[in-house]
């Protein structure tokens, strides 16, 4: 299974631990991932709320330069995800839009045809692989482990993406194929405010503390992340929020790759388990 | 005898003169090969336009009649009976539709007459090869099968039964009653659901006109109009009905507790059982997937102790066959499962309640005796009714249920009668329609409950502030004041879609009728023909054609049982010769047709071997006779012949 990977300039930076994990477990799943060239910022976090067709020019490039494979668009960042899945969807469906944007990629020699899949990573192990070659790939079980799938806002956006935009319960199944245990806690979908970290801040951490307050109460010790983003705002930020909220806990922050890096065996240094700013509980260091 | 053709063109006043050149047409048409006369009037179905057609058959000895003027659904009986009456076979007369077809949507004058006289040829054309046809009667059989005995079966049952005649009711479950026997009370007037309708059940029950089968399902159903034969399944309820009292004392011994699903499993049954102390026939049923005398051959207390002896572990599943004239459809409506919607909790959270659920709370014959609880036993202070819950939604319904709005505003009427709790209503729109529904909606209003505009998004028990911990937290936009909300609660209840019974489709195969994209039985016409169907002598009432309230329900229970009769004393109805045949000497056998056709109106007769159209059930919808691969089937009206020669005459 060969797909172009975008991606995007959060695994390249702050969010590499995920890079390295995804990698990593992309490989034995037998999934390549093959780095687009010369790839662009999506152009999700500022622009979109900016200039919409800026940020719609820079994802049709980035799909313009993939239509030249045959392959589908792997994803591992939901912002990514859902600004390009956004860009494709409305270049087909408007076509002021499309005349636009075909003019500016027309500048540098580059034509979208709308032709490319896009799919996150999550899909593309779920869907593509399936479960049963996740099961397989498993040489740990994760028994016992409690784990809270958090999927966060973008992926599920627009509707009509791989899974239920409101009950989403694609990443509940990964994580039952690593012999782990999802809890169920509401606000799985429910925003992590990363992006209202610099603005609003009060607001941003009043929704992180409903996100890990509502995870711990039901029980998780792990909670997994879809989008590099998320897991920025729920790890590094979590010391400060609880010392303002008075937690008397602290809950680790994975990518999900990471954590079927460990079922899968992959070493912890490799899968980058330790660059998380909450340390290690003792839930989680068996499997370290 | 060399075809002589009338042809008539028709002004419709300026509806089709006022873009086509009638004269042009005219003159034109008597060009046309065997016309022998042609003339147009200013309104061809009136009494002197009919007369010319009458005068003419006789003066000019017509032997096929052409009328171009508007669509045959409205005229073309008319202009047959015309022909009729001139002493014509009716089947000889040919309409071309000039108005919907051209008149009405041709802009340029000279377009439309130009389509015009290409129509009218066309009709021309076939006419010369059209053939005599004989109308075929059928007698009726004066019974009637009702399936489904909720309160439209029983309304139709009864009114048909109190006319004289004789009816057979066929219910599933143990009890007739349906979904309305469930409920508590009924919005608007608020009398309760049981005091109006157990008398109709008593009088279904004791009425010599109506042969009664509950616990029992329709199988197959053959024939036609007038003549169908009906094979209804009739489990065993392995308690003999004639000897049954109804005493009770077998359940009161039975050790099998189940929930019970006439309470929507919030109260317990036993494996014997009567599912409501009311339930007609007021006989004991037990259930075989629990009994454990049936199971495993241990217990059989009731057997012991029944003071009639009416137990009988023998008995066995029966198939009964029953000749009947007409079907009525009376099935009902199933409700949403709102588990399939998670984030509202129902399943999940304790105290997130379906309508039906809380009718039963409710209901004085309900688990609690009719007081509202919560799980722990305590009275809520506070609830909330979420409408919309998979209606006027594109992931599961995108229709409006028609009733929630308002049996929301009666359950807020009970909650604040019986324990005075607030009530907060999350809506879109309020859809209060009825006869006194507005009005009802204006008390509500009085009475204090809170409407929120804005459909609830969550249902949570997640806590965030001060007050929230410990209640069912909903969370909307509250479109009124451009705010989002949180508002803790005791108890949520579920305003549930009605939706079409999982088994529509497979019910709608047995009675050869259709479903539409909704789920629900299609009426032959949504405002003309409401309780008919495409299958003539089949038709539908209640809420298996769509949702409704329980006026519009009894209403329909009236017109179907109107419909039936009509038919019933009609005593035959004439069937269209619109139909296939089938060439004995060209069939292969090939049974080609029989597999294709939607009527199941083709038999093979095994001594010729050849495929037989049984015309009371073909509707001449021609797939035998496109599938055909010897050329053995013919349309009748529809010939290949007849056809090419129309369009030999609209090219020519």
């Amino acid at each position: 299974m060969k797909y172009t990977y975008y991606p995007g300039c959060s695994l390249e930076t702050s969010s590499k631990s995920y890079s390295d994990s995804a990698l990593a477990v992309s490989e034995l799943l037998g999934v390549e991932l093959i780095e687009l060239e010369d790839w662009n910022c999506c152009g999700a976090t500022v622009y979109l709320s900016y200039e919409e067709l800026i940020s719609f020019t820079l994802c049709a490039r980035n799909l313009a330069l993939a239509e030249k494979y045959d392959r589908d668009i792997a994803v591992p960042c939901s912002s990514c995800y859902t600004s390009l899945k956004k860009t494709s969807s409305y270049i087909q469906e408007n076509a002021e839009l499309r005349d636009k944007i075909s003019q500016a990629l027309q500048t540098a020699n580059l034509k979208y045809k709308g032709k490319v899949e896009i799919k996150h990573l999550l899909e593309v192990y779920v869907n593509d692989v399936g479960l049963d070659g996740i099961k397989s790939s498993v040489k740990r079980e994760l028994k016992g482990l409690k784990v809270a799938p958090y999927y966060g806002c973008q992926i599920v956006r627009p509707a009509h993406g791989f899974d239920d935009p409101e009950n989403p319960t694609s990443l509940d199944k990964l994580t039952e194929a690593l012999g782990a245990t999802p809890v169920y806690y509401p606000n799985k979908t429910s925003c992590c405010g990363s992006s209202l970290v610099a603005t609003n801040e009060e607001l941003a951490f009043r929704m992180q503390r409903d996100l890990l307050l509502c995870a711990a109460q039901n029980g998780a010790e792990v909670i997994i992340t879809v989008c590099p983003l998320c897991h920025m705002a729920l790890d590094a930020y979590q010391k400060k929020v609880g010392k303002m909220y008075g937690f008397n806990f602290k809950i680790p922050v994975l990518h999900f790759t990471q954590l079927m890096g460990l079922a899968f065996g992959v070493s912890s240094k490799k899968l980058g388990i330790k660059t998380g700013l909450v340390p290690l509980n003792k839930a989680l260091s068996v499997y370290i | 005898m060399e075809p002589r053709i009338g042809v008539y063109i028709c002004h419709c006043g300026t509806n089709i003169a006022g873009r086509i050149n009638t004269e042009e047409v005219v003159k034109y048409a008597s060009t046309l090969p065997y016309v022998t006369i042609a003339k147009d009037y200013k309104f061809m179905c009136s009494d002197p336009g009919q007369k010319l057609i009458i005068d003419d058959i006789k003066e000019h000895k017509l032997n096929r009649v052409v009328v171009a003027s508007c669509s045959p659904t409205m005229h073309e009986p008319t202009f047959r009976r015309t022909c009729q009456q001139g002493g014509l076979n009716p089947y000889l007369f040919q309409m071309a539709n000039i108005r919907e077809h051209c008149s009405w949507v041709t802009e340029d004058e000279g377009s439309a007459t130009n389509k015009a006289k290409a129509l009218v040829a066309g009709a021309v054309y076939k006419a010369m090869y059209l053939e005599p046809l004989e109308v075929k009667k059928v007698k009726i059989n004066p019974n009637t099968l009702i399936v489904g005995a909720g309160i439209a079966g029983i309304q139709a049952a009864l009114t048909i039964a109190d006319s004289g005649h004789k009816v057979y009711l066929v219910e599933r479950e143990p009890s007739i009653g349906g979904h309305m026997a469930q409920f508590d009370k009924t919005f608007p007037t608020l009398d309760c659901a049981a005091c109006i309708l157990t008398p109709k059940m008593v009088q279904v029950g004791q009425h010599k006109n109506i042969k009664l089968f509950t616990y029992s399902e329709v199988l197959e159903v053959s024939g036609y109009v007038g003549n169908f034969k009906v094979k209804i399944l009739k489990k065993a309820r392995y308690v003999d009905p004639d000897k049954c009292t109804g005493c009770g004392e077998c359940a009161l011994k039975c050790p099998i507790k189940v929930p019970s699903e006439f309470d929507e499993k919030l109260g317990m049954r036993r494996a014997i059982y009567k599912p409501f102390a009311q339930g007609v026939p007021n006989v004991y049923t037990i259930d075989k997937e629990r009994c454990t005398k049936l199971l495993k051959d241990k217990c059989g207390l009731c057997e012991k102790i029944c003071p009639p002896g009416a137990i009988d572990f023998k008995q066995t599943d029966e198939i009964i066959e029953v000749s009947v004239g007409v079907i009525i459809l009376a099935t009902g409506f199933q409700l949403f499962d709102a588990s399939q919607m998670p984030q509202y909790g129902y399943g999940r959270l304790d105290n997130v309640l379906s309508s039906l659920e809380f009718e039963r709370l409710c209901s004085a014959n309900g688990p609690t005796g009719g007081e509202i609880l919560l799980k722990d036993g305590t009275k809520p202070k506070s609830v909330g009714i979420l409408h919309c819950i998979g209606s006027r939604d594109d992931r599961f319904h995108p229709y409006c249920s028609r009733v929630c709005c308002m049996y929301s505003l009666k359950f807020a009427h009970l909650i604040k009668d019986k324990i005075g709790a607030g009530v907060y209503q999350f809506y879109i729109d309020m859809r209060c329609f009825g006869k006194g529904y507005e009005e009802f909606y204006n008390r509500l209003l009085e009475e204090g409950v809170h409407f929120v505009r804005g459909k609830a998004a969550e249902v949570t028990d997640f806590a965030v502030y001060k007050g929230e911990e410990g209640k069912l937290i909903v969370r909307c936009e509250d479109t009124a004041i451009g705010a989002i909300r949180r508002i803790p609660l005791d108890m949520v209840i579920l305003a549930n879609a009605l939706e079409a019974r999982e088994d529509a489709k497979e019910v709608a195969r047995i009675f050869s009728i259709n479903t539409g994209a909704d789920g629900f039985f299609i009426e032959r016409h949504p405002k003309l023909a409401p309780v008919s169907t495409t299958t003539d002598g089949v038709f539908i009432a209640g809420c298996c054609q769509g949702n409704k309230d329980i006026p519009d329900v009894v209403a329909q229970g009236g017109a179907v049982a109107a419909e039936a009769l009509s038919l019933i004393d009609r005593g035959e109805v004439e069937i269209e010769p619109y139909t296939a045949v089938i060439n004995e000497e060209l069939c292969s056998g090939c049974k080609t047709c029989i597999e294709l056709c939607p009527y199941s109106a083709i038999e093979f007769d095994e001594e010729k071997k050849v495929s037989v159209v049984n015309d009371a059930l073909c509707k001449g919808c021609g797939t035998c006779v496109a599938a055909c691969p010897s050329g053995a089937a013919t349309a009748q009206h529809f010939t290949d012949k007849q056809i090419f020669s129309q369009i030999e005459g609209v090219l020519a």
